[in-house]
């Protein structure tokens, strides 16, 4: 009992990813409408961002920034004392990039409501197979 | 499709679930993530660069490449929206309609006729709702601290959280509620097409023109401690100094790219009134 208890704390941060990122790939994969397929790619996005930064943290551990830097040159660094930098840069740069792909999505959706006054997927289809 | 798409669904969250017993534990400092490479940041970033915050020397310095990339990804992205959404031809409607500013008096103008260019009349869309003037003032209060933030997230990026996509998506944001605040021809009066076009491109070129100066000066692309000779510092100074230049870069390039994303896609391509 005490295992399964402290395999649970350990672990449960990795459960609450993959059912947010299984939400987004529900989303992609059953809903009709075009704009809802947006969002799930974006819930799907948000999984990703938070598995990165928690795969960052270290019990202890505070924000990579160094204290006592300038002017205490001697200072020695423990890297335990700091969460690892390296997530935080990868995804610092994803959030910014998923905003500007957000962007393109949304303006396919645009073109495409106006070719074909419907975002819904079945619709689209029906009227790609008249044509 | 629901039943397949909950079936699949269901079969990988399980896959996942079961793969993630062998995941490291939450918080642990012996993980294979922070024990190769990150160490090697942390103790060193001081000594090479000069910068306390080791997430902005690790994204303009030690991956620098990446970030230059992720840069021209977004530049990419907004120069996407511009071509799938702008309609390019000015299709002038038979009927302008301006809005005297004081008294609030619109007047109707027939193709062919014109008025004396003044800052009493502004032009609206057939279809206008007034601002409202409570948040209209207080979005004008508001975006002069806005932007003054969004300058101090981006200079101050060595020494605290911030940096060049920070600051820039802030100074997005601000021109961004504007748009929003008043209506979107306020905003591209004062942030036309042209200058974020030419700012997202010079965003890049910033960056990429960092790097190209480096090999000038016979060192690696994008490797600052080329530039301890123009700047008249030594080489870890320089790479501070090269990492601030790479950042206001950045800045320029994000900020200019959310705006434009925005303006075409509030307005689906046509720059009338937007939302």
């Amino acid at each position: 009992m005490t295992d399964l208890i402290s395999t649970v704390v350990a672990k449960y941060n990795y459960w609450i990813y993959i059912t947010l990122m299984m939400i987004g790939l529900y989303a992609m994969i059953a809903k009709n409408n075009l704009v809802k397929k947006i969002v799930g790619m974006n819930i799907f996005q948000t999984a990703i961002i938070l598995f990165y930064v928690s795969i960052g943290v270290k019990k202890g551990g505070t924000i990579p920034i160094l204290e006592h830097a300038h002017g205490h040159e001697h200072h020695v660094v423990h890297a335990v004392d700091y969460i690892n930098p390296l997530p935080h840069v990868l995804m610092l740069t994803a959030i910014v990039v998923g905003v500007a792909t957000l962007g393109v999505a949304l303006a396919l959706a645009i073109r495409i409501y106006n070719n074909y006054n419907t975002l819904e997927e079945d619709e689209i289809l029906t009227q790609v197979r008249e044509k | 499709m629901r039943i397949i798409g909950l079936i699949i669904v269901v079969v990988t969250g399980a896959l996942l679930i079961y793969a993630a017993t062998d995941f490291p534990a939450w918080s642990d400092p012996a993980s294979p993530a922070s024990t190769y490479l990150s160490p090697y940041y942390i103790e060193k970033t001081m000594e090479e660069t000069s910068v306390p915050n080791i997430v902005t020397a690790v994204l303009a310095d030690y991956r620098g490449f990446d970030t230059m990339f992720e840069t021209t990804v977004i530049f990419s992205a907004g120069v996407v929206c511009f071509f799938l959404l702008r309609i390019p031809r000015r299709e002038e409607p038979e009927i302008r309609y301006y809005r005297h500013v004081l008294t609030g008096v619109t007047i109707q103008l027939k193709e062919g006729y014109k008025i004396p260019p003044s800052a009493d009349f502004e032009r609206i869309d057939a279809v206008w709702t007034p601002p409202d003037l409570i948040i209209k003032t207080g979005c004008r209060i508001l975006i002069p601290f806005i932007q003054l933030f969004a300058l101090y997230v981006i200079a101050h990026g060595h020494h605290s959280p911030g940096g060049g996509f920070q600051g820039g998506v802030i100074l997005g944001a601000s021109i961004i509620l504007l748009a929003i605040s008043h209506d979107l021809r306020t905003a591209v009066r004062r942030m036309s097409e042209k200058l974020i076009a030419i700012l997202c491109a010079v965003g890049v070129s910033i960056y990429a023109g960092t790097g190209a100066l480096c090999l000038l000066l016979k060192q690696n692309f994008l490797d600052y401690s080329a530039l301890a000779g123009v700047l008249h510092v030594d080489p870890i100074t320089a790479r501070s100094h090269g990492i601030l230049m790479v950042e206001i870069g950045v800045g320029i390039a994000v900020m200019a790219t959310m705006i434009w994303i925005y303006n075409n896609i509030s307005s689906a391509g046509r720059y009338r009134q937007g939302l």
